[in-house]
């Protein structure tokens, strides 16, 4: 049997073109000073813009659904539009980034969000264990620099060091859990795994082997109680780095998370009703992120830590659409995790922009921002809304699928119905702290002396164009659902 | 018919150009809110014109909107929401006219203005639960803005305690729905899927959605104990929004009880009926008990509307057909009365005098310095204790005869609620108009004289006072629309028991 390597490389085209896309922005920075940053900066994002957009047409002619090159890749439905969703991401997280101002290398830095994406769109469709390992390291070693990218403040250092630490020691839990299911199972292809696992049943080694799995990626998408890098991360690291963590980051860890859990472990779900198995720990993993993220937002003063905490509450809902995959497929889980992303990125967007006259931490750095820039109020307006679950914004039907989903799944006297309704409990005292960063936008009058903040172009397009999605996916979900049905 | 999906669209795109037309001047704002108010009232009344009473609702759109979930846009129509539908279009419009004097951010005040009158008449013409639940929501946030940016006494704290209590409201009914379709293997959540889903469920668990359902949307039409949200936000809120809250906010909820929880499952709520009826009961005594001592002018409309409100919760409860058809009677005319009350408190006698205190109001003369608005207080006072002759007459006398058909002990002691409106409403006239009896500072009034009521005011007023005399006249021209949609099966089952 000859390798089919062309096969791959059609399959790969998006990657290559990204991977090619950064090197060529790197390229950017090379001749000496002989352009201004911004200049510079502006040339680089229209480079890694093309290069996005080259991905994205690429990926829409993929070739063939299925399994491709023995297995290592699949392309469905899934993988396609999780890479379309992570590619539209980064499209906005550069526009953001063009939006900033305080970078001294912007080169590399869209070279690093590229190098990220890559990883990304991989992660979407990675269907074997050293692949989906490889694939998520590339990214997250892209976002470990992104995080402690600006040299100048030390809370970035810090930001890039933990999150590297904590990211250096969930990837070994991951890693040591992926050898275990290899030695268990003598394969890391996820359908043959699959398959050996309902052969073998239950074993404690399978049970070590999943709790080191789930431990890996509860640090990785911030759930509790591996949360506690987030914080500091989204507070400490430039708000463009912080928006693709916070996003594109995300949709790709649960798009892969997903696709290990059920078609690859499904076997060894266990069930909610006490059966061991993974499902019972993914459900105390959401219950904790809903219960802690929540709480522990309302005590926040600083709006990027508030924000990370609402990020922690998203990753337990998140969470439970993992769970209801089993039942509704991943098309709830997407459109969550996809319209979250698109809210993130651009309350961070937002954040980025206020940044470049001044400070923006506390809450109350935001205060008027009506007065100061209608624009940047207005999308503020819609992305903490989508947050806070309220139609017909995104955020809402998202909710929406998930809880029902959940409920569907066991009922309301089964864990994921309890999760669903304390999810939906809480989505009330959720709406407190969404509000008080709206009240801080939109009521209070502005500080003495707040001079009104001019939006550069490119990131009055990527908010404007984060908003409207959100309002479109809103009002006709059917977009982004329809694809999986 | 088809006309009426319009008032939908025509308020959203009118908050939209107000938003516009505010950057431009106050004036343009303004004028533009009250065209479109204007036109989806008149849409209204059009629609109306050619409305042919029936059971059961008349559909006027139903496309597929989410696939997967079997969710449609399905609006329809029947005489229950006619009857809502006009009385929103009055109440935004005297809403507007009243708050013609607004040059605060101008833009943003009729844009959340009409942004919430949009869902309201969405709420209103929904047929699916989804959908409804959609309208309700847009109906909720734009009323924190309109408080925390325009209101007046303790804002903040209002409007927040009382999204927060609107909202907690709409998450267990959303927890409701959701329960309802996922255990019932429902096909969608058309009123009728869901009824039929409702149906298949063990008895217990059908009472526990009810619970939730109800309890939901009861606490947006301030049932006890879940009301106090409606006279701090009351308070807090910019006249016209307070308007809107007593006058159509609250009857949403009503609403929602009436259209979705107890359609949805009758036999568990006539078995939860006694629990909700003396909660309506005793809603109705202790806030008119209330409203009886407070010193504060608008704590005494809000506590009285959360009184009257209990009427409609009552009427809700004993479901006999007159019970019923008088608890949407009275959404009208609360809806309308209530507007005017406070119209006269926070607009007319608060924005010149700028205090509500009650013993303040008692030096000063009121009602030498503003005759106009004494006499519309006092009108609307009457009408509001029930005085034949005004909306309020027969739909808290059908609301009572219909309890006592179900049960006489209610109907006394909801009685007894009426003597108390009648007193805290006599002694909040006598105190604020006519509290002075010092003459020299009667005649006297003339040399401070307080700004005159404005154009905009008066047109509001009369067209409320009409509206609730109209009504009062001839109860018929509403309850002609009423009474058959009350024959249809849905109804008849809540009334009855058993499914349809």
């Amino acid at each position: 049997m000859s390798t089919p390597y062309g096969e791959l490389l059609i399959a790969l085209r998006p990657e290559i073109c990204l991977v090619g896309g950064a090197l060529a922005v790197l390229a950017v920075d090379l001749p000496k000073n002989s352009r201004s940053a911004q200049a510079r900066l502006h040339l680089s994002v229209a480079l890694g813009l093309l290069a996005l957009a080259t991905a994205y047409a690429w990926n829409l002619s993929a070739g063939v659904p299925g399994p491709l090159f023995g297995g290592v890749l699949t392309l469905d439905m899934l993988g396609q539009a999780t890479r379309a969703g992570v590619l539209g991401l980064a499209v906005l997280t550069l526009g953001i980034t063009a939006g900033t101002s305080r970078l001294r290398h912007p080169a590399e830095l869209v070279a690093m969000i590229l190098l990220a994406t890559a990883g990304f769109t991989l992660m979407a469709v990675a269907q074997q264990l050293l692949l989906a390992f490889l694939a998520l390291e590339s990214a997250s070693l892209s976002l470990y620099v992104l995080a402690g990218f600006d040299k100048t403040r030390p809370e970035s250092a810090e930001a890039g060091l933990k999150y590297f630490l904590f990211g250096g020691v969930s990837a070994a839990f991951l890693l040591f859990g992926f050898s275990l299911i290899y030695g268990l199972t003598g394969s890391i292809e996820l359908p043959v795994i699959s398959a050996q696992l309902a052969l073998t049943g239950p074993s404690p080694l399978l049970v070590v082997a999943l709790v080191m799995i789930l431990v890996g990626f509860g640090y990785k998408a911030a759930a509790a109680p591996f949360h506690l890098w987030a914080p500091d991360v989204y507070e400490g690291a430039p708000a463009p780095s912080a928006a693709l963590i916070a996003s594109a980051s995300k949709l790709a860890g649960l798009a892969l998370f997903v696709r290990l859990l059920w078609p690859g472990l499904g076997a060894a779900s266990g069930n909610l009703s006490g059966a061991a198995g993974w499902l019972p720990v993914v459900a105390m993993i959401s219950g904790a992120s809903i219960l802690l993220g929540n709480f522990a937002a309302l005590a926040q003063r600083n709006v990027r830590r508030l924000l990370a905490y609402s990020a922690i509450a998203h990753a337990g809902a998140l969470l439970l659409g993992v769970i209801a995959a089993g039942l509704i497929g991943p098309g709830a889980l997407y459109y969550y995790a996809l319209t979250y992303g698109l809210a993130t990125v651009g309350a961070f967007g937002v954040i980025a922009v206020v940044e470049r006259s001044g400070r923006c931490q506390d809450i109350t750095d935001l205060a008027g921002l009506r007065a100061r820039s209608p624009l940047l109020a207005g999308c503020l307006f819609v992305f903490v809304l989508s947050l806070a679950g309220i139609p017909p914004l995104a955020g809402f039907v998202g909710k929406f699928v998930v809880f029902t989903g959940a409920l569907q799944m066991g009922g309301i006297a089964s864990p994921a119905g309890w999760l669903a309704v304390l999810a939906i409990a809480l989505s009330a005292v959720a709406l407190y702290y969404y509000l008080v960063i709206l009240k801080q936008a939109l009521v209070v009058a502005p500080a003495k002396g707040a001079a009104p903040i001019k939006v550069p172009a490119p990131a009055a397009l990527a908010l404007l164009g984060a908003a409207a999605l959100i309002v479109l996916f809103g009002v006709w979900p059917s977009l982004l659902l329809g694809l999986f049905q | 018919m088809n006309l009426l999906p319009w008032t939908i669209y025509v308020s959203f795109a009118g908050a939209c150009l107000a938003l516009v037309a505010g950057a431009r001047s106050a004036a343009a704002a303004r004028w533009t809110a009250l065209a479109t108010a204007v036109a989806a009232t008149t849409l209204t009344f059009l629609a109306a014109r050619d409305f042919v009473p029936g059971a059961g609702l008349q559909t006027l759109v139903d496309v597929p909107w989410i696939a997967g979930l079997g969710v449609s846009y399905h609006l329809a129509v029947d005489g229950i929401s006619l009857t809502l539908l006009v009385l929103t279009g009055l109440a935004a419009t005297a809403g507007i006219l009243f708050s013609w004097n607004i040059e605060e951010r101008p833009g943003e005040f009729f844009a959340l203005f009409l942004a919430l009158i949009g869902g309201v008449y969405g709420v209103f013409l929904s047929a699916d639960v989804f959908l409804l639940f959609v309208f309700y929501e847009i109906a909720i946030v734009p009323k924190y803005f309109l408080i925390a940016i325009w209101g007046s006494t303790n804002r903040e704290y209002g409007a927040m305690k009382l999204v927060l209590y609107s909202f907690a409201g709409s998450s267990l009914v959303l927890a409701g729905m959701i329960w309802a379709f996922a255990a019932g293997d429902a096909t969608g959540f058309g009123l009728t899927e869901l009824a039929l889903a409702g149906a298949r469920l063990p008895f217990p668990e059908q009472v526990a959605i009810f619970a939730l359902l109800f309890t939901g949307f009861a606490t947006l039409a301030g049932m006890f104990p879940l009301h106090t949200w409606a006279p701090t936000g009351h308070v807090a809120a910019p006249t016209a929004a307070s308007m809107l809250l007593a006058g159509v906010v609250m009857k949403l909820g009503a609403y929602g009880c009436l259209r979705v929880a107890m359609p949805l499952f009758p036999d568990a709520f006539l078995y939860c009926q006694p629990v909700i009826a003396w909660l309506a009961v005793v809603g109705i005594v202790y806030a008119g008990c209330i409203a009886l001592v407070q010193d504060d002018f608008k704590f005494v409309i809000g506590y009285s509307s959360v009184s009257h409100m209990g009427f409609v919760l009552l009427g809700l409860a004993a479901a006999t057909p007159l019970a019923l058809a008088g608890a949407v009677l009275q959404m009208f005319s609360h809806g309308v009365i209530a507007g005017l009350l406070f119209a006269v408190v926070g607009r007319m006698v608060y924005e010149r005098t700028h205090t509500r205190r009650l013993a303040d109001l008692k030096a000063m003369p009121l009602h030498r310095l503003l005759p106009f608005a004494a006499t519309i207080f006092v009108v609307a006072g009457l009408a509001s204790l029930g005085l034949p002759g005004f909306s309020g007459f027969p739909a808290e006398l059908s609301i009572l005869i219909g309890t006592w058909q179900e049960n006489p002990l209610w109907a006394v002691v909801a009685a007894l609620g009426i003597i108390v409106a009648g007193a805290f409403t006599l002694r909040v006239i006598q105190i604020s108009f006519f509290g002075t009896t010092n003459l020299a500072a009667i005649a006297a009034a003339g040399d401070h004289p307080l700004p005159p009521i404005t154009r905009a005011e008066k047109a509001g007023a009369l067209l409320l006072i009409s509206a609730t005399l109209y009504v009062g006249l001839k109860p018929d021209v509403l309850l002609d629309w009423i009474v058959p949609a009350l024959q249809s099966p849905v109804f008849q089952a809540v009334m009855k028991g058993g499914n349809p």
